[in-house]
């Protein structure tokens, strides 16, 4: 009974995290839509009106204007569109490629931990599952993703996303090396002597207590950004799905619910590799480099606490968009150049210098 | 004499591409509050340039006439052959006698006008007039071929510079009166 209890809690806590996560991805894309067109001197979304809501006297218009609506709009198109299943690919890989992508981008928010709480025994964090091996999960996960993107290739069957398959699974298996070797230092650090379990994503938010880490490791998080921009398929890396020349890259075959399935997974992906770079780097709930917590310690202060996280992720996210629309897209060699004879050796050579720093000042 | 363009090798900080980078991102960044190009259609109506080929109309003169007399030259001018006219004759204890012909019917299918404008070029009368109506709709096709009062009620009035009907009802009235000997 207690067993069960338990594991119906554990549901819920589980749903309500996803169901915000998913959220937040139908307003990204809204955000992605009025941010770019912002920036092109045009107006979003602005006509999609809820039948009550758009009666409100003031909040009414400004919903409106800010197309509020328009997610839902967006969702209840996915759902009811024909889908139309083209009769050259394989189907059971076809249908499980977006899957395959949506399941990784989800599964790595599980050990993000995204707020504080406080009960008698002290300060816990607020995670789905507390992992003890939380960053060596991430990586491991958002590796997964890449089957998704070359199933979706190779499954279709035609060759624009074959095409957009092999390049995509290129790019993702390059970065990933630099991503695990410019996140190193950031291991060094946390598993200073003292600190029980290095690689627990709480611990390094807590290791930031005084100076965020993207301040005294600037190169490492430089990398890992970049990285990260490739591994969400994201401008300027986004030769797997590049309109321009591979008309739909990977997902051109896909039609109504399972296109909606690749595009939620992209944005999923952004937003859990925003948070994660903000957990590494940015300090995570924690609210300036010199004052790490001000947040009163009861519910409300929890409430502050993902507030202010789910702040800088947001932030993160217009930086994911404002690049897009601001840099041209990489060649492909170029990419791969950037990948092997770049990034890689700079991390490395990063590495080796927080090495020799941690040698030589043990008591930090 | 051609122009050596010097090109300066790049500095260590601009071969990362950062600078360049962050330069790019304040030009986009500022982009996003300057004043937006859209036009907020229904709301906002875009500005019709004079001599715009609309719909085809038919229009009044100044006077309340009707101007068409139904010579169906536009009718054999149309590529698409959207007009159909039935000619009919003005009764003769009309005003307007001295016209003596006018269009019973006359249709234009919206469906199939290609708005080339030579109606109007061919017209003797100025009668037919393609003014600045660009959005047409209607629920059936029918709704789509305007007759002859719709034309007339999409046409309003125009100005007219020449009057020739009432000048030749004038000349010809002066002519009974000065030539009554024979």
């Amino acid at each position: 009974m207690q067993l069960l209890i338990y594991l119906v809690l554990h549901a819920i806590y589980a749903l309500l995290v996803v169901v915000v996560l998913m959220s937040m991805c139908a307003y990204a894309v809204l955000a992605e839509r009025k941010i770019s067109s912002w920036i092109q001197n045009r107006v979003g979304p602005n006509r999609t009106q809820l039948p009550i809501l758009a009666y409100l006297p003031v909040a009414g218009t400004i919903l409106q204007r800010i197309g509020f609506s328009q997610p839902m709009a967006d969702g209840l198109k996915f759902l009811f569109k024909e889908d139309v299943v083209p009769g050259h690919v394989k189907k059971f890989y076809y249908t499980l490629a977006p899957c395959l992508s949506l399941i990784a981008a989800l599964l790595t928010c599980t050990v993000l931990p995204f707020g504080l709480w406080w009960n008698a025994d002290g300060e816990h964090p607020l995670v789905l599952a507390n992992l003890d091996i939380g960053l060596l999960f991430v990586l491991a996960i958002s590796s997964l993703g890449v089957y998704g993107l070359v199933l979706a290739g190779w499954a279709s069957n035609s060759k624009y996303p074959f095409l957009g398959g092999i390049r995509a699974s290129a790019q993702l298996i390059s970065y990933e090396l630099a991503m695990g070797v410019a996140l190193l230092p950031v291991f060094l650090w946390s598993s200073r002597p003292g600190v029980v379990s290095p690689l627990n994503l709480y611990y390094i938010v807590q290791s930031q207590n005084g100076l965020w880490l993207c301040l005294w490791q600037p190169i490492s998080a430089l990398v890992f950004l970049v990285c990260i921009f490739a591994e969400t398929n994201r401008l300027p890396f986004d030769m797997a799905e590049s309109e321009t020349d591979l008309v739909g890259g990977f997902h051109t075959e896909y039609g109504s619910f399972k296109f909606g399935f690749f595009f939620i997974a992209e944005y999923a992906h952004m937003i859990v590799g925003s948070a994660v770079f903000v957990v590494l780097f940015l300090g995570g709930w924690n609210f300036l480099p010199g004052l790490p917590d001000p947040w009163p310690h009861n519910p409300l202060g929890s409430v502050m606490t993902i507030a202010w996280f789910l702040a800088k992720v947001v932030f993160f996210v217009f930086f994911f968009i404002w690049i897009r629309w601001t840099l041209p897209r990489f060649r492909y060699d170029q990419v791969m150049k950037l990948g092997w004879n770049v990034l890689l050796p700079l991390a490395v050579a990063n590495f080796a210098a927080y090495l020799v720093f941690f040698a030589l000042f043990p008591t930090i | 004499m051609a122009k050596v363009l010097e090109r300066k090798p790049l500095s260590f900080w601009e071969r990362t591409y950062l600078p360049q980078i962050i330069g790019g991102l304040r030009i986009t960044f500022v982009n996003m509050f300057r004043r937006k190009e859209t036009l907020e259609y229904p709301e906002q109506r875009p500005q019709i340039p004079p001599g715009y080929r609309g719909a085809p109309t038919l229009v009044k003169d100044p006077n309340g006439r009707e101007k068409c007399v139904s010579c169906q030259l536009c009718e054999f001018v149309c590529p698409p052959k959207a007009i159909r006219i039935t000619p009919g004759a003005i009764p003769f204890d009309a005003p307007t006698a001295h016209v003596e012909k006018a269009p019973k019917e006359f249709d234009i299918n919206m469906l199939r006008c290609i708005y080339c404008g030579l109606c109007e070029e061919v017209c003797p009368e100025e009668a037919i007039w393609l003014q600045d109506i660009y959005s047409l709709t209607g629920t059936s096709r029918g709704q789509l071929i305007h007759n002859k009062a719709k034309l007339y009620e999409l046409g309003g009035t125009r100005p007219d510079t020449h009057y020739k009907w009432d000048k030749k009802l004038a000349a010809e009235k002066h002519h009974d009166e000065s030539g009554a000997h024979h």
